[in-house]
C-alpha cells in the first residue's frame, strides 16, 4: 500500500474547489482510495465529496492519502499536488 | 376570482401563471414499493445520475464560477457513499424517494454539526436532494425556467422567493410577481423593482391559482385579476399609462418650494448605469460593490476596480457617486477574507468595516481603485470642459465613532476627500453626533437598521411587520441621525428601501434627510411625490407618523399630511 503525506495548501483548505478537483481525479483512478485527515485519523473514501468535506480539512493541516495496485505511485503524486497547491 | 395584495412594483404584467411550489415535500417515513429491489435500485441511480447531468449541463452553459460551483454539487449528486447508502436502504424495503432522502440526512446532520462553511453547504445539499427526489416523485421542481417555454413571458407565483430562485431570470421572461409573503422591503419587492417587473406581494392565495391561468397583476393597485377580458387588461393599462404621465421622468429632485433633495439610485455594478440614467438619477447613492468581490478566489486587482468604478462617475459628469466599501462577511463569505472562526450569527459577526480591520490590505486596494478612478475622471472631465462627477466613499457596518475616524482617515490619506459612513447600527444612530464630527457625511442604509432596531432577521417573512420602515422607533433613529447631521453641516442619506416609497420619501425629507437613494424604478414616483408637496407638509407629515404608536397609524398619518400622493395615484 502507497501513501502520501501533505499538508493542505489552499486557503480554503481541502474544500470548494480544490476538493471538487481532487475528487474528480481520484474518481478517474481504477482503484480505492483513502484519505485520512493527520497519520491517527479515521481513513474516508478519496471518491465521496461528501466524506472529503465531511473531514474538514483546513489550510495547514496534513492528510495522508493511500492507494493500492498498478499506477498507485502516480495517481497518488497526482493527488498529493493538488492538495499542496495553493 | 380575483386576489388582492400589496403592490410593490408599479405596472401591469399578463401572462400563463407558473406557479412556484414550495420545498419538495419529505417523501413519507414508511414509504415501501412493489416488487424486487433491482429496479428500485436502477431508478433511484438513474434519478442521481440525471440529476448530475443536469447540474452539469446548467454549469456548462452559466460558464465561468457557475460552472465550477455546479460541477462540485453534480459531484454530490454521483458521490459513490450516497449510491451506496440509497441502494443499501432500498435493499431494507425503503422506497427510493426516502432511501434519496435519508442518505442525504446522514451527510446533512455531517454538515450541520460541523457547522461554519460546512453548515453553509446544507442549503446546497437539500437543494441536490430535493432535485432527485422531485425527478422520482414528479413533483414540479421549485425553480422558475429562465426563460417562457411558450415565448410567452409568465407571471411568477410562490410562497415567497429567494434570491436564488431569481438570479437567473429577466423581464424576457418575467411578465409579473405574485408572492404570498413579504412585504415592501422583501427580496421580491427589491429585485422586482430593479427589474422593472410589476409585482404584488402579501397577495394570500396566490399559490392556489392553477398553473397556466391567465393572470393580470397591477403593481400599483395591488389588484390580481383571473381569466382578464380584453377589456380588463386594457382599463388597468390606461391607468397605469395614466399614472405615468404624471410621473416627472427627469430633472433634479425638489419639493413644490424647491428645497433641493438629490434623487440618486442604488446599483450593483456598471449594467445598472443605463437603467438609473434613463430614470434621471442625479448620480449614485449606493454603489455596491460586492459584485466585484463574489465568487471570487483572490481579490480583484485595482486595475479592474478601478475600471468598474470610473464607469459610474463618467455616467453622471457633475452629479454624485457614492461608494460602499465591500460588504462581505460570513453570509457572503469570501475565500481571501476567510472568518477567524465560525459564526454561529452572521448578520452580527465580522462583516463589513469590521472585516477590513482584518485584511487593511484589502481596504487600501479598495480606496486606491478608487482614488485612481477618481483622478483618472478628473483628467478625462478637465479636457472636455465638463464637470466632473463628485466621489464619496462610505463603510458599511460602523457601529462606533472610533471606527469611523478610522476610516476617514485611511480615506484622506489615499486622497479621497469625501468620507463617510452608513448609519444601519443603532448604536452609531444613537451617538451619531459623534459620528457625524469625524466623517464629511452619513448615509442611513434603513434596511439593516431596522433590522439591528427591531432584532428581526431580514430574511424572515414571519418578523415582516417589524421590519416595516414605517415602524416609529425607525424613525426616531432616523430623526436622531438626520438632525445630528444638520447641526453639524454635514449631508445625510438614506440608501435604504424605504426611500422608493414616495410617501416616506417626503417623510425622510421632513426629517431632515438630504439625499435619497433607491432602486432606479421607483426614482420617477419618489421625484413626482416630492414635487407635489412643501418641505412644510413634509415636516408635518413626519412629525404627524412619529408621533403615531403603531406603522400602520404612522403610515396614514403621514399620507394625511400628503393629499398630493392620492391624486397622483401614488
Amino acid at each position: 500500500m502507497a501513501e502520501r503525506k501533505v499538508t493542505v495548501a489552499a486557503e480554503v483548505g481541502l474544500h470548494a474547489r480544490p476538493a471538487a478537483t481532487f475528487v474528480q481525479t481520484a474518481l478517474k483512478a481504477p482503484m480505492d482510495i483513502t484519505v485520512s485527515k493527520g497519520v491517527t485519523g479515521q481513513p474516508v473514501n478519496g471518491k465521496s465529496i461528501l466524506q472529503i468535506l465531511g473531514l474538514d480539512v483546513r489550510q495547514g493541516e496534513d492528510i495522508v492519502i493511500k492507494a493500492e495496485g498498478e499506477g498507485a505511485d502516480e495517481v497518488l503524486d497526482a493527488l498529493a499536488a493538488i492538495a499542496g497547491t495553493a | 376570482m380575483n386576489l388582492r395584495g400589496a403592490g410593490v412594483s408599479p405596472g401591469v404584467g399578463t401572462g400563463p401563471a407558473y406557479v412556484l411550489t414550495g420545498a419538495v415535500p419529505e417523501p413519507p417515513a414508511d414509504s415501501t414499493y412493489e416488487g424486487p429491489p433491482e429496479p428500485e435500485r436502477e431508478r433511484a441511480v438513474a434519478a442521481l445520475g440525471q440529476v448530475a447531468g443536469e447540474l452539469e449541463a446548467r454549469g456548462n452553459r452559466a460558464g465561468g464560477e457557475a460552472k465550477e460551483i455546479l460541477k462540485a454539487q453534480a459531484l454530490i449528486a454521483e458521490d459513490p457513499g450516497l449510491v451506496v447508502g440509497v441502494k443499501a436502504l432500498i435493499d431494507q424495503r425503503v422506497a427510493a424517494p426516502r432511501a434519496v432522502y435519508q442518505a442525504f440526512a446522514k451527510y446533512r446532520d455531517m454538515l450541520v454539526r460541523a457547522g461554519g462553511y460546512l453548515g453553509e453547504r446544507v442549503a446546497d445539499l437539500d437543494d441536490i436532494r430535493d432535485r432527485v427526489i422531485a425527478r422520482l416523485t414528479g413533483h414540479p421542481l421549485p425553480a422558475p425556467p429562465p426563460v417562457a417555454g411558450t415565448g410567452e413571458p409568465y407571471v411568477l407565483i410562490a410562497v415567497d422567493l429567494a434570491p436564488a430562485d431569481t438570479a437567473l431570470l429577466s423581464k424576457e421572461a418575467v411578465a409579473a410577481f405574485v408572492t404570498e409573503a413579504g412585504g415592501p422591503t422583501s427580496h421580491t419587492a427589491i429585485l422586482s423593482r430593479a427589474m422593472g417587473v410589476p409585482a404584488v406581494v402579501a397577495c394570500p392565495g396566490a399559490t392556489e391559482i392553477p398553473a397556466g391561468t391567465r393572470v393580470l397583476v397591477d403593481g400599483n393597485t395591488g389588484e390580481v385579476r383571473l381569466e382578464p377580458t380584453e377589456s380588463d387588461i386594457a382599463q388597468h393599462v390606461s391607468a397605469h399609462e395614466a399614472r405615468r404621465r404624471r410621473m416627472t421622468t427627469g430633472g433634479p429632485g425638489r419639493t413644490r418650494d424647491d428645497f433641493r433633495v438629490q434623487l440618486l439610485a442604488n446599483i450593483g455594478g456598471p449594467d445598472d448605469l443605463d437603467e438609473a440614467l434613463a430614470a434621471g438619477a442625479e448620480g449614485v447613492g449606493l454603489y455596491r460593490t460586492e459584485f466585484l468581490y463574489l465568487g471570487r478566489t483572490e481579490a480583484p486587482s485595482v486595475a479592474e476596480q478601478e475600471a468598474a468604478y470610473r464607469a459610474a462617475l463618467a455616467a453622471f459628469p457633475g452629479g454624485k457617486v457614492v461608494v460602499r466599501t465591500l460588504d462581505a462577511g460570513a453570509d457572503k463569505p469570501l475565500a481571501f477574507l476567510p472568518s477567524a472562526a465560525p459564526e454561529a450569527n452572521p448578520a452580527l459577526g465580522e462583516r463589513g468595516l469590521r472585516l477590513f480591520e482584518r485584511f487593511p490590505e484589502v481596504m487600501a486596494a479598495q480606496l486606491e481603485a478608487l482614488s485612481v478612478a477618481a483622478a483618472v475622471n478628473r483628467s478625462g472631465a478637465v479636457r472636455v470642459s465638463a464637470a466632473a462627477a463628485e466621489l464619496q466613499v462610505m463603510a458599511p457596518m460602523v457601529a462606533t465613532a472610533q471606527e469611523a475616524h478610522w476610516f476617514t482617515d485611511a480615506c484622506h490619506a489615499k486622497g479621497l476627500p469625501q468620507a463617510g459612513v452608513m448609519i444601519e447600527i443603532p448604536a452609531a444612530a444613537l451617538r451619531a453626533e459623534s459620528l457625524v464630527t469625524v466623517v464629511d457625511f452619513v448615509s442611513i442604509g434603513t434596511n439593516d437598521l431596522a433590522q439591528y432596531a427591531f432584532a428581526a432577521d431580514r430574511h424572515s417573512a414571519a418578523l415582516g411587520a417589524l421590519q416595516d420602515p414605517w415602524q416609529p422607533a425607525l424613525l426616531d433613529l432616523i430623526a436622531m441621525t438626520a438632525t445630528a447631521a444638520s447641526d453639524n453641516g454635514k449631508p445625510c442619506g438614506v440608501c435604504g428601501e424605504s426611500a422608493a416609497d414616495p410617501a416616506m420619501a417626503c417623510v425622510l425629507v421632513g426629517l431632515g434627510v438630504t439625499t435619497l437613494s433607491m432602486g432606479a424604478a421607483a426614482l420617477p414616483a419618489v421625484r413626482t411625490g416630492l414635487g407635489a408637496h412643501t418641505l412644510d407638509q413634509c415636516q408635518l407629515a413626519a412629525q404627524a407618523a412619529r408621533g403615531a404608536a403603531t406603522a400602520a397609524h404612522a403610515r396614514a398619518a403621514a399620507r394625511s399630511h400628503l393629499p398630493g400622493l392620492v391624486e397622483l395615484g401614488l
